[in-house]
């Protein structure tokens, strides 16, 4: 029952991933135009540009392209960027470890908070300090990231001098140049993750509160510091980790801006340069990792829900 | 830009919603706002003010540069009119930020109502329909779903560049499937219900059961989460003009200020603030307007639990 569907989440999954790439590919080599009498211009004859077709290959049915470009992709070859000619796995290898130790950071430092935080407003519903945790966490997820980092420039950068408004790298800094360089994008990036995952947490908890065996609980005289540690957080594992996985997933929005307004070389600013020149073909790569990431931590998230429900892990 | 996590939620409580609205509920409580919700209810009335009105009382065009009197302090200048100072290029912020809301908040109303004109049609007519047209538009509409937003629209803007035309309707697109999946859900419950059946055995039509049945009750709980969309298109319209990808200058746009005057912020100007301020103020009210009201309905959570 549960390995079938765990099995049937990850069809799900590979069924999208296909559907995506067909969407990034259809968008992004549609319109553009014949790119041959794009490169060839005033220059072009007949005989040129068929010359010039074949050899890219956008003589051939889009449906050959597009196959092509999946097979190409699955091997690892990514093609080659229009802007400087670089192969695009070589600009891409040079950015991911920069996004990927930024999101690591990131997870370390937001997920014990906002469960503690969560579990904390869980345990005292209602109270001053509670309601205070919901409007702040409301107000942080209605404001869009760049606000959030714009005043924290302000603040951390302007106003008390303690770190840089930017955050590029030159590769050769000491260990606090570096830390001090990264601060600002992960406090940003914290702050974001976190509000969602408070509030994501103590909803989790609140739900389990309201099943039967915590009224029972209630009822016998149970302490509430003893039902949420004892009763309910077992119960909330699930969901909490379904929690975690969805709001690493959204992480990914969240790094195109705040890399963007910090200028760190990772992933999502390669993907916004190249959206900024119209280099397709390294849209269509980072596009394309970035989904995947998100598609299958959203699959992880469901995975996770499903392996914590105690009725779905023993067939009857 | 966090919001497709709350879909399934959403569905449950929009389904709380429809039943309070049927004959045999019980009778309604009035509603009444928090003074938090009334506040809120000023500060977007005040935008809305503000879209209809802005250019005309602006004291400066948008557009009008003043010299090169770039990063004024406010109330600086010859006459002492430029109230929160001048931008980075010496244009006035303060009408910027009136004529900007047209932009910004113009700009997502329109996308957001475009949503729920294609998000309900489908919706309704999937859960009515049902079969293989169903079918079909829930896959793609999964399939869509199951991306980040903000990538779609990167993808949609690096193919066809950036307009006015071209960010309302990806804008409308994308968020039509969350309004689809919540109308779908609301019509396929509606449409077992025993009121219907009788209309059926009346042998009224299909368009007559939509229009007479299935609209007026799936209606007030849509209209709830029209708030909560439009934040999130707010969000994704100012995050993409922040990116220098939404709207495009010299036109103002609250999301595209922030990102143009950023670089002021170390000689200590707040052209950059003041903009994020407005954005900020404008989604904060209305998902507190929508919180309070949803409090009241018995659809929050929080209320719900404790």
């Amino acid at each position: 029952m549960m390995k079938q569907m765990v099995l049937q989440r990850i069809a799900i999954g590979f069924v999208t991933l296909m559907v995506v790439s067909v969407i990034v590919f259809v968008m992004t080599s549609w319109l553009p135009g014949d790119v041959a009498s794009i490169i060839l211009g005033q220059a072009a004859t007949p005989e040129t540009l068929a010359a010039l077709r074949a050899q890219l290959g956008t003589d051939q049915p889009l449906i050959y392209q597009y196959f092509g470009w999946l097979s190409n992709m699955a091997t690892g070859d990514l093609g080659i960027s229009k802007a400087g000619g670089a192969t695009i796995s070589s600009l891409i290898e040079s950015r991911i470890g920069n996004t990927m130790v930024m999101a690591g950071l990131v997870a370390l430092i937001s997920i014990p908070i906002s469960i503690s935080l969560g579990l904390w407003a869980a345990m005292h519903p209602g109270t001053w300090l509670d309601r205070l945790v919901t409007f702040c966490t409301l107000s942080l997820i209605s404001v869009p990231e760049f606000f959030i980092a714009t005043i924290l420039v302000l603040i951390l950068a302007v106003e008390l001098h303690w770190l840089p408004s930017t955050a590029y790298l030159t590769g050769d800094e000491s260990f606090l140049e570096l830390l001090k360089a990264v601060a600002m994008p992960l406090i940003t990036l914290v702050i974001v993750v976190s509000a969602q995952m408070i509030r994501m947490t103590r909803a989790g908890i609140l739900n389990v509160m309201s099943s039967p065996y915590i009224e029972m609980a209630i009822l016998k005289g149970v302490p509430r510091r003893r039902i949420i540690l004892r009763h309910a957080f077992f119960n909330a594992i699930g969901p909490i980790v379904n929690v975690i996985a969805l709001n690493l997933a959204y992480l990914v929005s969240g790094v195109v801006i705040v890399e963007t307004i910090f200028a760190y070389p990772g992933m999502a600013k390669l993907m916004i340069d190249a959206v900024q020149t119209r280099d397709l073909p390294l849209v269509q790569a980072t596009a394309m990792i970035f989904c995947a990431v998100y598609v299958v931590l959203i699959i992880l998230a469901d995975v996770a829900s499903i392996l914590s429900n105690p009725r779905l892990r023993q067939p009857k | 830009m966090v919001e497709e996590n709350t879909s399934k939620e959403e569905e449950v409580i929009a389904k709380l919603d429809a039943f309070a609205e049927l004959p045999d509920a019980p009778p309604k409580r009035r509603m009444k706002l928090t003074w938090v919700g009334k506040l809120s209810v000023a500060v977007v009335v005040f935008w809305l003010v503000i879209i209809a009105i802005g250019p005309s009382i602006a004291p400066f065009h948008e557009m009008e540069m003043e010299g090169d009197d770039s990063f004024l302090d406010a109330y600086s200048g010859e006459y002492g009119t430029f109230y929160l100072g001048t931008d980075y290029i010496g244009r006035d912020t303060f009408s910027r930020i009136l004529f900007g809301a047209r932009n910004t908040i113009g700009i997502s109303l329109l996308a957001t109502l475009l949503a729920y004109l294609m998000g309900i049609t489908l919706g309704i007519l999937a859960a009515v329909k049902g079969g293989w047209i169903d079918m079909g538009i829930s896959r793609v509409n999964d399939a869509i779903l199951a991306l980040p937003t903000i990538m779609l629209g990167l993808i949609v803007i690096a193919a066809f560049g950036s307009s006015i035309p071209i960010l309302i309707g990806t804008a409308a697109v994308i968020y039509a499937t969350s309004v689809f999946r919540i109308a779908r859900a609301l019509g396929q419950d509606i449409m077992v219900q025993d009121f219907v059946e009788v209309a059926q055995a009346r042998g009224e039509g299909v368009w007559w059961i939509i229009k007479s049945e299935v609209l007026p009750n799936a209606a007030m709980p849509l209209a709830t989460d029209f708030g909560l969309r439009l934040v999130f298109v707010v969000l994704f319209i100012s995050s993409l003009s922040f990116l220098g990808l939404g709207v495009q200058p010299p036109a103002s746009d609250w999301g595209s200020m922030v990102r143009e005057n950023l670089a002021g912020l170390t000689y200590g100007s707040y052209a950059a603030i003041w903009p994020a301020i407005a954005i900020a103020s404008f989604t904060i009210a209305v998902n507190l307007i929508v919180d309070d009201i949803s409090a009241k309905s018995g659809g929050s959570l929080a209320k719900k639990m404790v």
